[in-house]
């Protein structure tokens, strides 16, 4: 039964690929190649905005590798999606060059105007795109690390370490938007004009970048699934599941925690790093409660522990945001997305993929026994009982 | 395990000398002195509140004494070390309700408990070997779940997932076991053939056991101890301890 359950989860895993695969394939070469007139032929707009939601995508993969499968509900992962995409913006503000408004060959506009004469010291560095990639992971790792490793060696659990996640997004969101904190105040990082040397506006690179957010999705899909499928994944759903009892074993849960807290963070922070050059601006507002909490809501509605739900909810909610808000309903989003919560909670607590893959197993189950005990009267001639 | 000369094996397995923790002004152990031979199986009884759960969670690091010394293995002070280090040293616990990994199957259950290196880069880039498979195979033969292996812990029976905890601890292969209520909410038979399977894992183990199974405390035929309000009442065999006026006082009240 192992065999064919393992073999079913692969094809979902294999399913999931090919589809992602096909996406980063086909969506740009159907917009670069086909004419705007054929009815095939995706638009820049539309290839963006699915651009943003496997950014999402990947966002809710690392939030349901550490609540799926570790049990660790962080309210705060807005926060390493948002440095991420700070640490590109930055990269990005750094290649306009003399093409600003004032034409400062090295400050940004913003930094004019605030009347600064030198690069404050943690601009340095972000003009090369290595380093920029660097502290996209580095920043957001570094945060998680010593936020995580204060906060699980004390053993800080449940709904105490969401309290302080949300604290931990809202402070960064109040010191992004202090002008004197040299990154752009309110308004952000915006008017980016090259990405390596290719304008960010261009279809071609905007082709790219979708491209290279469905190769990222994969990779970040395929390292999840190595981790939850190891025998560290095991121990994660044991932390999950009984944490005293992991404890009681052997195990240092903090350490677990702290890894996979950090890996989680790490592919937050590569998610926002190609978020903003998609859509053209970071600011403060990334930072905000509120849209960490939404990510974990399309983890819910996905299937929190299936990964494959994860990205799934991520696309189905946002997609549904950007039908119903663009339209009369708009006023209502956000109590149409509580009432989804809320449904998702109470009729579907396993998420749509959830749901799915426990309904397919008790399928196979169902057929497996009856297999097996026809098998055994067959065999033994006497009623097939229960084992003790 | 058992080597043939131990330097130390007249010193015992676990000593603990005036113990004293209090909750909130609330003495749970008082002046608590206890010790356990190697290879000794005790069982400990008394009524509800005397301490014998703190007393396990002291034992095991979860809970720190206020006063009093906590010795294992005649060297080791358990009072300085939490629950991970003190879980590698060779203690294992059953607690009071069963707690197995219910959302995983019952193999993997016996895979997680299994002695092995604990740090988070062996764990992930492990291997199934042989040695594993054979030990798992071991145990399962031993808790009677032979059957049950790739069943989910969650859907086996109340005293099957006993079984399987007291097997957890079999596979992290400890010097002490600690084991919190085994046979509660288990059938006559279920509790006869835990006594059965206590008894053979005593024969390398040393083993500690809390019950308020008298049935049970009788068919182990070990040397019971009894507390009351956080010490020692009377420490015997099971009829000295039954007879024991200050027990019989404290059992069926004044």
């Amino acid at each position: 039964m192992r065999h064919t359950l393992t073999r079913s989860l692969d094809r979902s895993a294999t399913t999931f690929l090919l589809i992602v695969a096909g996406a980063g394939i086909l969506l740009p070469l159907s917009n670069l190649l086909l004419p705007a007139s054929s009815p095939l032929h995706v638009p820049t707009y539309v290839m963006t905005l699915f651009g943003k939601y496997v950014c999402y995508a990947v966002l809710a993969l690392s939030i349901d590798l550490i609540w799926g499968y570790c049990g660790i509900l962080s309210l705060g992962h807005g926060a390493f999606f948002a440095l991420g995409g700070y640490a590109m913006g930055m990269y990005l503000m750094r290649q306009i060059g003399p093409r600003g408004v004032y034409a400062d060959p090295v400050l940004p506009d913003f930094m004019v105007f605030l009347n600064w004469k030198t690069l404050p010291w943690y601009w340095y560095g972000f003009d090369m795109f290595w380093f920029a990639i660097l502290m996209v992971v580095l920043v957001p790792s570094l945060l998680a690390f010593c936020f995580g490793w204060l906060a699980f060696r004390s053993r800080v659990t449940g709904v105490y370490f969401s309290i302080i996640t949300q604290a931990m997004t809202y402070a960064l969101l109040l010191a992004f938007f202090r002008n004197d904190f040299g990154f752009g105040g309110n308004n952000g990082l915006t008017d980016f004009k090259d990405l390596l040397g290719f304008n960010v506006q261009a279809s071609g690179t905007r082709a790219a970048l979708f491209a290279t957010s469905c190769l990222l999705l994969a990779l970040s899909f395929l390292m999840c699934r190595a981790v939850v499928r190891s025998k560290l994944g095991k121990i994660l759903i044991a932390i999950r599941d009984a944490e005293s009892r992991t404890r009681f074993l052997g195990y240092r849960v903090e350490s677990y925690k702290l890894f996979v807290f950090t890996l989680s963070a790490c592919i937050a922070g590569l998610a926002g790093a190609l978020y903003v050059p998609q859509v053209g601006i970071i600011n403060p507002s990334e930072f905000a409660p509120g849209n960490s909490i939404e990510a974990v809501i399309w983890v819910a509605v996905g299937g929190r522990g299936t990964l494959v739900g994860a990205a799934l909810g991520a696309v189905v909610v946002n997609y549904a945001k950007t039908l119903f808000t663009s339209g009369a309903l708009a006023p209502y989003w956000l109590f149409m997305l509580g009432a989804l919560f809320i449904l998702v909670t109470l009729l579907l607590p396993k998420g749509l993929v959830g749901t799915w893959y426990a309904w397919r197993e008790g399928r196979q189950r169902a057929a497996l026994s009856l297999d097996a005990d026809s098998a055994a009267f067959e065999d033994s001639g006497v009623k097939p009982h229960m084992a003790e | 395990m058992s080597s043939a000369i131990d330097p130390r094996a007249t010193s015992a397995m676990l000593y603990l000398d005036g113990v004293h923790v209090t909750f909130d002004g609330f003495h749970a152990i008082n002046n608590l002195s206890l010790t356990i031979a190697p290879g000794e199986m005790r069982a400990i009884i008394g009524p509800n509140g005397a301490g014998k759960t703190t007393m396990m969670d002291i034992i095991t690091g979860k809970t720190k004494p206020d006063e009093g010394d906590v010795l294992f293995d005649g060297i080791t002070d358990l009072t300085r070390l939490d629950e991970t280090q003190i879980a590698e040293l060779g203690i294992g616990r059953k607690f009071q309700k069963p707690t197995v990994f219910e959302s995983q199957t019952v193999e993997d259950n016996l895979l997680l408990a299994l002695n092995a290196d604990h740090r988070v880069r062996s764990t992930l880039f492990w291997q199934r070997s042989k040695a594993d498979d054979a030990a798992i195979d071991c145990v399962l033969d031993t808790i009677r779940l032979d059957n049950a292996r790739r069943q989910l812990a969650g859907s086996l029976s109340h005293g099957q997932k006993q079984w399987l905890e007291i097997g957890m601890l079999l596979a992290q292969d400890p010097k002490l076991l600690l084991v919190d209520e085994p046979v509660a909410g288990m059938t006559d038979i279920e509790t006869h053939q835990t006594a059965e399977l206590l008894k053979e894992i005593n024969r390398d183990k040393t083993v500690v056991v809390v019950e308020h199974d008298m049935t049970f405390v009788r068919e182990l035929g070990v040397k019971v101890t009894c507390l009351h309000e956080g010490s020692v009442l009377a420490e015997g065999s099971i009829d000295q301890v039954s007879a024991n006026d200050r027990v019989i006082e404290v059992y069926l009240g004044r």
